[in-house]
C-alpha cells in the first residue's frame, strides 16, 4: 500500500518560497497568479493492507516527524 | 562545570562551540547522537549549529528524534541547562523544549553577517551579563532563521519576559524580530545568532563572551 | 540488452578522433567492447588526459623547498612549518554550471573539497572565482543566482568557510560561465595520503554514496538509436549531497587515522574508471573490479554505466586487509556504504567483470601512460594596437563608473550567502583582498587569494599570465604573508584553433616566468578548454589561486587606515590605461596593450612590504581601477574619507603593476620613506585618509553617497528583488 502525505504551511503562516515563486511567475509574464504556496509531497510504501491501520500509522508519522504542526498541516491519501 | 556538546551527522559548529565553552572555563565532552545517555554530571547541554542530517525534511526535525535527544529532554525536565544555537535552536523547537518554529528566511537566501542584537531580558543565567536593551554585535549564518510563533504564544513570551534577543534590523523576517527565546524555567535558551563566533577579537568580536563566561560562572556557582 | 555495435558514429559520439581510435586498436590488437570504448573515451578526454596542454604544463615551475607534493595528485601539498602542511587546489566546473547552475556549482564545490580531504587534509577554507556573461543577457541573472546559491548550499552545509573569490561579468561568457572552485585543507606533513596502490591482492574498497546514472555521458544519448529505453537512460544532472560529503570526510579522516588506508582516490569525472586506473598506474599494479558488488542506486545498471557514472560523494581506497573490521565499523558509524569491489593484481591489467562476464580487459598502464598528447599548432597573439587618445574624465565620475558597475561594486550580496565564519578561525572575511584563516590552535595564519585580469590576457597572453600570478602574489604580500605557492585553473576556448592555443601557450609561459621569478611554484591545477560563446572563445581566464603564510600573528598587516593616516604608493606610476577597468566601464573600450609586469620590481616591492610590516597600518595592492579605486576601497572600509593629491586620469586610474597603497601614521610614514630611500625604491606620499569626503585631484564628493552606490550597485545591477524590502512595504 502506498501513502501520499502532503505537507503544507498552515494558512496564515507566511510562505517565503511560495511568494518567491509567485513573483517569478509574474516576472515571466504569467498574469493573474494570485497566490502560490509551496509544500512537500512524501510517498511512503507500506507493508500490510489494512487501510485503517495504515492511516493510524501514517498519522502518527506525521505528528512525530513528517510535519511540524506548529507551522504545517498535513493530508494523507492511501491507495 | 561540565558541558556536553551534541554531535549529529552534519553538525559543523560543534568544535567551535567546544572551543568557546572551554575558553569560558567549562569542561567539555562531545556526545554522539546515537548515544542514549549524557555523560555523568553534565550541567549544560549545548546543541551546536550546522546542518544536522543535511537539514533534510525540516531543519532539526530528524535530529530531534535521535536517541540523545531523549536524554536531552530528560536533562531539561530535571532542571538542567541547555543552549541551542542556530541548528541547535531548530532542534530544540523540534523537540518541543522551546516554542515556535524556524522557517526559511523571508529573503529566501542564506545570510552570513554580523548583526546588531538587542538584549530582551537579562533575567537568565545566559543573559545576566548584559543590560536589558543593550545592543550586541553577533554573527548570524543561517538559511532558516525566520522565527514563527502564533500571536497567543508571542504574547505569552512577552508577558513572561522570555524573549532573550531581538534583531536590531531586518534579518530574516522573524515574528517580532525575535532572535532567541527562553524556556518557561529560563534554563533553556535557543537563538539563531552564534555567540560562540563572538568570543575572540581576532575572529568575530567579543560580544558573546559575557554570555558564555556568565553561564559557565553561574553553573560553577550553582 | 546487448551492447551496441562499435560504429564510426559511436566512436565520434565518445569524442574520439579516428586516429585516436586507431591508436586504441593498436594498443589492444582488437575491436574494443562498448565498455572498453567508454573507458578509453573517459581516460583520453581532455579533462582526464590534459592532452592539449600537457606539453606546456610541464614547463611550469612546480618545486621548491616548501613543496611537499606538486601537481599529479588530487591537490598540492605545501609545508607551513611545525610539521604541518596546507593542501590546496582549484578546479573548474564550467559546463555543468551553465546547464544547471545550482547543482553544477554545488558539485564543483563538492569535487574540490573531496580532492583536499582525499589527501588526508581537513578543509579549512574555500574560494570561488565566477565569471558570467553580460547582465543584459537573458540567462545571466538566473545563472548568478543559481551558482551563488549552489556554492553556498554545498559549502555552508559541509561547513567550510568561504573566504574569498571573484565575480566578473563580460559578454564573452554569455554562453559559457566559469565556476572555479578553490579549497584548502590542513594536514600533518607526515600524514598525507596518496593515490598509488601498493601490495598485490589488497582489497579495493568502494565508499560513500551509491552509484547512479548521473552524468553518464552524452555519448549514450548519441547512440540512442540502439536502444528504446532512451527516457530511462537520459543522462541526468549530477546532484550534490553535502550532507553525505561531510560524513564521507569525517569517516575518511577517521579511517586514515586508524592506519587502515594504503591509498585513496576520489571518484570525480568518470569516477570508477579514472580512480581505479590512477591507483593502479601510480602503484605499478593491475586492478580487477567485480561490478556486481558496486552499491547501485538504480536497478539494471550496465558495466558501461557504472564505469562512467559521475555520481558524487564516492571514494575508492586500497585498504590493509587486517583492518577491514575496524574500517567497516567507522563507515557504519557514519551510515555510509562500504563494499569491497575488487583487488590489486600483479599484472598490468584492468579487468572488469560483471554478471559473470568480462566487460573490459585492458592493459592498465596504456590507459593513462599512452594517452594521446598533442603539440597543437598555435600562433602567437599579435601585438595589441596602441591605445588611442583617452579624454580626461572627472575623477569622481570615473570612480562612480567603477563602483557602480557590478564588476567593481562591493560583492557582499554574494559572500553573505556563504558562511565565511564557520570553524571559528576566519581572521579576515571576504571583501578586502586576501581572506585570512588562522591555523587552528597555533599562532600562524594562512592567506588566500584568487586573481586574473582576463582582458589583459586577451590583449597579451604572456604579460596577462605574468600579471595574474603577480597580482595574487601581491595580494598575499599586502596582508604581511609570505607567498608560498599557487594553483592554476586555466579556462580557455577551443585549443584546436591556433589563435586560442596561442593564448594558452602565451599565458602558461607568462605564468611560468612569474612563478619562477617570485618563488611561487604551481603545485596543483586544472585546465578547462572548449569554453566558447557562439563559436567564439571566452576571454582567456587563467585563474591563479595563491596561498601565503603569516608566520606569527604579529606579522599581519591590516586593511583599515585611521583618521589622519598618510597615504603612500610604493611603485612607479606611469599611467598605463591600456585594457584598464576605467576604459571598459566608462566606454566599453578594450584597447591597447596589457600593462607590463616587471618581476624584479615586484619582488623588491613585496620584500619591502614584508620587511616593514610593523610600520604599515594598512596595505592593499593596486590593480583594476588603479590608485583611485584602491584608495576609495581602503577608506570606505574604514568609514573614512580620503584626499588624494594626484591629478590626471592616467595617474589616478592607470593600472601600472608592482604597486601597493599603504596607510601609515605620520611617524611611520617618515620611517617608511627613509627605508625606501635607503633601498632605492619608489615610495611617494599621495594623500591622507580622514574626514567624510572623497577627494581625487580636483574632484570631490561626500563619502556617504559613494559608499551607498558601492554597497548597493551589485544588487541593483542584477535587478534582484529584495524580498525583505518587499515585506517591509
Amino acid at each position: 500500500m502506498k501513502a501520499r502525505v502532503q505537507v503544507m504551511l498552515k494558512t496564515g503562516v507566511l510562505d517565503p518560497q511560495g511568494e518567491a515563486v509567485r513573483h517569478a511567475l509574474g516576472a515571466l509574464g504569467f498574469d493573474g497568479v494570485e497566490g502560490v504556496r509551496q509544500g512537500k509531497l512524501i510517498e511512503i510504501d507500506l507493508a500490510g493492507d489494512d487501510p485503517e491501520a495504515a492511516k493510524r500509522q501514517v498519522t502518527e508519522m506525521c505528528e512525530k516527524l513528517l510535519a511540524n504542526t506548529v507551522i504545517e498541516s498535513y493530508k494523507i491519501d492511501l491507495n | 562545570m561540565k558541558a556536553a556538546v551534541i554531535v549529529f551527522p552534519g553538525s559543523n559548529c560543534d568544535r567551535d562551540m567546544a572551543v568557546a565553552l572551554r575558553a569560558a572555563g567549562a569542561e567539555v565532552e562531545m556526545v554522539w547522537h546515537k548515544d542514549a545517555g549524557l555523560p555523568r554530571g553534565v550541567d549544560l547541554v549545548a546543541v551546536p549549529g550546522g546542518f544536522s542530517f543535511g537539514d533534510y525534511l525540516r531543519c532539526g526535525a530528524i535530529a530531534a528524534q535521535s536517541p540523545v535527544c531523549r536524554a536531552v529532554i530528560d536533562h531539561v525536565h530535571k532542571g538542567g541547562y541547555a543552549l541551542g544555537v542556530c541548528n541547535g535552536f531548530q532542534v530544540l523547537t523540534e523537540t518541543g523544549l522551546l516554542p515556535g518554529a524556524l522557517m526559511r528566511n523571508a529573503g529566501i537566501r542564506f545570510v552570513c553577517r554580523t548583526v546588531p542584537l538587542a538584549v530582551g531580558t537579562n533575567d537568565s543565567a545566559f543573559t545576566a551579563g548584559y543590560a536589558r536593551g543593550q545592543t550586541l554585535q553577533i554573527p548570524v549564518a543561517h538559511h532558516d532563521g525566520n522565527y514563527f510563533v502564533d500571536q497567543a504564544t508571542r504574547e505569552m513570551l512577552e508577558a513572561e519576559d522570555r524573549i532573550a534577543f531581538t534583531y536590531g534590523d531586518e534579518v530574516n523576517g522573524s515574528v517580532g524580530r525575535i532572535a532567541g527565546v527562553l524556556s518557561e524555567n529560563r534554563r533553556v535558551l535557543g537563538m539563531m545568532p552564534h555567540p560562540e563566533r563572538a568570543v575572540d577579537a581576532g575572529h568575530g568580536g567579543t560580544d558573546g563572551r559575557a554570555m558564555l563566561d556568565g553561564l559557565v560562572g553561574a553553573l560553577v556557582a550553582a | 540488452m546487448s551492447d551496441p555495435q562499435i560504429t564510426e558514429d559511436l566512436i565520434a559520439a565518445h569524442g574520439l578522433k579516428p586516429d585516436e581510435y586507431q591508436r586504441i586498436l593498436g594498443i589492444i590488437g582488437r575491436e574494443p567492447s562498448f565498455t572498453e570504448l567508454g573507458i578509453f573515451s573517459a581516460m583520453w578526454n581532455e579533462h582526464c588526459s590534459y592532452k592539449s596542454s600537457k606539453k606546456w604544463l610541464r614547463t611550469l615551475p612546480t618545486t621548491g623547498p616548501q613543496v611537499i607534493c606538486g601537481p599529479g595528485e588530487n591537490a598540492g601539498v605545501v609545508d607551513i612549518g611545525d610539521g604541518q602542511a596546507v593542501v590546496f587546489k582549484m578546479e573548474s566546473h564550467n559546463h555543468p554550471s551553465y546547464i544547471e547552475p545550482y547543482q553544477g556549482a554545488a558539485t564543483g564545490v563538492g569535487g574540490i573539497l573531496r580532492d583536499v580531504f582525499t589527501m588526508g587534509a581537513r578543509p579549512i577554507a574555500a574560494m570561488n572565482a565566477l565569471s558570467f556573461g553580460d547582465l543584459e543577457h537573458p540567462k545571466t541573472r538566473s545563472l548568478v543566482s543559481g551558482v551563488v546559491s549552489g556554492v553556498g548550499g554545498y559549502g555552508n552545509c559541509f561547513g567550510v568557510p568561504n573566504v574569498g573569490g571573484e565575480v566578473r561579468f563580460h559578454p564573452s561568457y554569455n554562453g559559457n560561465c566559469l565556476v572555479n572552485a578553490f579549497a584548502a585543507g590542513l594536514a600533518d606533513a607526515d600524514a598525507i595520503f596518496y593515490s598509488a596502490a601498493s601490495g598485490v591482492g589488497m582489497p579495493v574498497v568502494y565508499l560513500g554514496a551509491k552509484t547512479g546514472r548521473d552524468g553518464v555521458g552524452g555519448a549514450t544519448m548519441a547512440s540512442a538509436e540502439f536502444d528504446d529505453t532512451i527516457e530511462e537512460k537520459r543522462p541526468t544532472v549530477q546532484v550534490g549531497d553535502p550532507f553525505t560529503e561531510k560524513r564521507l570526510m569525517e569517516a575518511c579522516l577517521e579511517l586514515m587515522a586508524s592506519g587502515a588506508v594504503i591509498s585513496i582516490q576520489d571518484m570525480g569525472a568518470a569516477g570508477l574508471t579514472c580512480s581505479a586506473v590512477e591507483m593502479g598506474d601510480k602503484g605499478d599494479l593491475g586492478i580487477r573490479l567485480d561490478l556486481d558488488r558496486v552499491p547501485c542506486r538504480e536497478p539494471g545498471m550496465t558495466a558501461y554505466e557504472m564505469m562512467l557514472s559521475e555520481s558524487q560523494e564516492r571514494m575508492l581506497m586500497v585498504l590493509r586487509p587486517e583492518k577491514e573490521t575496524e574500517a567497516r565499523a567507522i563507515f557504519d558509524k557514519w551510515d555510509l556504504d562500504f563494499a569491497i569491489v575488487g583487488e590489486t593484481i600483479p599484472e598490468d591489467r584492468f579487468l572488469i567483470v560483471h554478471g559473470g562476464e568480462t566487460k573490459a580487459d585492458l592493459p592498465l598502464k596504456a590507459l593513462s601512460g599512452t594517452a594521446p598528447e598533442y603539440d597543437r599548432p598555435w600562433v602567437e597573439t599579435p601585438a595589441a594596437a596602441p591605445l588611442g587618445p583617452v579624454e580626461e574624465i572627472d575623477a569622481i565620475e570615473g570612480l562612480k563608473a567603477l563602483i557602480g558597475s557590478p564588476n567593481h561594486a562591493r560583492k557582499s550580496w554574494v559572500w553573505e550567502q556563504y558562511d565565511h565564519m564557520v570553524m571559528g578561525d576566519t581572521a579576515r572575511a571576504p571583501g578586502a583582498g586576501s581572506g585570512l584563516v588562522r591555523v587552528h590552535g597555533t599562532d600562524k595564519t594562512l592567506a588566500f587569494t584568487s586573481d586574473v585580469s582576463p582582458r589583459y590576457v586577451k590583449a597579451n597572453p604572456y604579460e596577462g599570465g605574468k600579471q595574474a600570478v603577480a597580482e595574487a602574489w601581491r595580494n598575499l604580500v599586502a596582508t604581511g604573508a609570505k607567498p608560498l605557492a599557487a594553483t592554476d585553473n586555466l579556462n580557455f576556448g577551443n585549443p584546436e584553433k591556433p589563435e586560442i592555443m596561442g593564448q594558452l601557450v602565451g599565458a602558461i609561459k607568462g605564468i611560468g616566468e612569474a612563478c619562477a621569478a617570485l618563488d611561487f611554484p604551481i603545485v596543483s591545477g586544472n585546465v578547462s578548454l572548449y569554453n566558447e560563446t557562439d563559436g567564439t572563445g571566452i576571454l582567456p581566464t587563467p585563474t591563479i589561486g595563491g596561498v601565503g603564510l603569516i608566520e606569527t600573528a604579529g606579522r599581519a598587516i591590516g586593511t583599515t587606515p585611521r583618521e589622519g593616516d598618510v597615504a603612500l604608493v610604493l611603485g612607479v606610476t606611469e599611467g598605463h590605461l591600456g585594457q584598464s577597468a576605467l576604459l571598459w566601464e566608462t566606454a566599453r573600450r578594450a584597447e591597447g596593450d596589457a600593462p607590463r609586469v616587471d618581476l624584479a620590481a615586484e619582488k623588491a616591492h613585496g620584500l619591502f612590504i614584508r620587511d616593514n610590516h610593523a610600520t604599515i597600518r594598512a596595505c592593499t595592492d593596486l590593480s583594476d581601477g588603479g590608485l583611485a579605486l584602491a584608495a576609495f576601497e581602503m577608506a570606505e572600509g574604514a568609514g573614512l574619507g580620503v584626499e588624494i593629491g594626484v591629478t590626471g586620469t592616467a595617474a589616478l586610474f592607470g593600472e601600472d603593476q608592482g604597486r601597493y597603497l599603504i596607510a601609515a601614521d605620520e611617524e611611520s610614514a617618515a620611517l617608511l620613506e627613509a627605508a625606501a630611500g635607503a633601498a632605492g625604491l619608489p615610495l611617494a606620499r599621495v594623500g591622507r585618509f580622514g574626514g567624510d569626503r572623497v577627494k581625487l585631484g580636483d574632484a570631490e564628493a561626500p563619502l556617504a553617497g559613494l559608499s551607498d552606490l558601492y554597497r548597493t550597485a551589485f544588487e541593483r545591477a542584477l535587478h534582484l528583488p529584495d524580498a525583505l524590502a518587499e515585506l517591509a512595504v
